[in-house]
């Protein structure tokens, strides 16, 4: 599944890296702590989190993950969106909390890793 | 010696922290402090300290007191600002800080950590992970400043903001941390604070720019009524004892 087909089936609204909705999405990882996702995510998964802090981009190039989805409506910070496109992040927002969003991916086929 | 009113911005980040350009290499800092009138600044890297003696040398030869300390990232990504007067206190506890942060700078995604001279010489990069948390709860780092051998000035930071805030991160400021004060961001007033945050009110507060870029110093400051800019005046200031005062 790419990040094209998880924004169609569940309604996420792009906000930035639109260029790059081919991102492969090879699982998914939860957490608000920036310094939990630079130790555990693994590369290509998709990151829900509520953070919306610039940081959020730097965290997400440098672990290679395919996207940022933002729960509850929260919108990036105006310098979260400017860094997200200079390294082409995809940030998508849904209105849905974490714990609804992450139930419905994982319906839909997206896996956390089992252990670290 | 008398008392008297500094103008003080307690919150400046320096080429060393990676969200920082190379215009704030330590002559630009003290250059850029002295244009908007300040007389005393707190340099205060993420996590590291190695910039803080080149800017105490340039600041001493231009006429501009410094602060020498650090902005510590909690492992529960609070940040918190630790000031010491006496530099062999700051190296200890920058080497504390060192043992209990892990992973290595990616340039790249976060940016370049520039170690100056007080002439802007580079000297070379910091290759530690600066940018991330360390494994130390809140508690334990003002625990660590507290047991140095001189005095040490402790402020949460930014409290008023959502990320990297104590009270953004732990929802409320633990009454066990031994805290010299808050500070606010340039975001909202001292007194906006103290309204949207009662808890706030038990603390006393200062403000500080938290410029990662020189445009950004002293936008905001505090005036402090002290005989001198130093942790030990500071914190009289702050606690408004023999006549020392702290505004913003």
């Amino acid at each position: 599944m790419n990040l094209s087909d998880v924004v169609k089936e569940f309604g996420l609204e792009v906000k930035t890296g639109s260029g790059h909705l081919d991102n492969e999405v090879t699982g998914g990882y939860v957490s608000d702590l920036l310094s939990d996702v630079l130790a555990h995510a693994e590369d290509g998964v998709l990151w829900v989190t509520l953070h919306i802090h610039q940081n959020i981009v730097a965290v997400a190039s440098h672990k290679g993950l395919s996207g940022i989805v933002l729960v509850q409506g929260r919108q990036p910070e105006k310098d979260t969106m400017a860094k997200a496109e200079e390294e082409g992040i995809p940030i998508m927002v849904t209105g849905l909390s974490a714990f609804e969003l992450v139930g419905r991916l994982y319906k839909a086929g997206i896996r956390g890793a089992e252990a670290h | 010696m008398a008392l008297r009113r500094i103008k003080a911005d307690l919150h400046v980040h320096t080429c060393l922290s990676p969200c920082s350009g190379l215009d704030m290499s330590p002559r630009e800092v003290v250059n850029a402090a002295l244009g908007k009138g300040l007389d005393l600044i707190g340099v205060c890297d993420h996590n590291s300290a190695e910039n803080v003696l080149a800017v105490k040398k340039a600041g001493e030869r231009n006429g501009l007191m410094v602060l020498g300390g650090m902005e510590v990232a909690s492992s529960e990504e609070a940040h918190i600002l630790v000031f010491f007067d006496d530099d062999d206190d700051l190296l200890r506890f920058q080497e504390y800080i060192y043992r209990n942060l892990e992973g290595r700078n990616d340039e790249r995604s976060f940016g370049l950590q520039v170690i100056a001279d007080d002439e802007d010489g580079v000297t070379g990069f910091c290759d530690r992970m600066l940018i991330a948390a360390t494994k130390l709860p809140a508690e334990a780092i003002v625990q660590a400043a507290r047991s140095s051998k001189g005095g040490s000035l402790v402020v949460a930071a930014h409290v008023d903001r959502e990320s990297f805030s104590i009270i953004g991160q732990l929802g409320f400021i633990p009454p066990s941390l031994a805290l010299d004060g808050v500070e606010v961001s340039a975001k909202m007033s001292a007194a906006e604070l103290r309204e949207r945050f009662p808890e706030c009110r038990n603390y006393p507060v200062i403000t500080g720019s938290d410029a990662h870029g020189p445009e950004d110093i002293g936008r905001r400051f505090t005036w402090f009524t002290v005989e001198d800019g130093t942790v030990v005046e500071i914190k009289k200031a702050l606690a408004g004892r023999d006549n020392r005062k702290a505004e913003c």
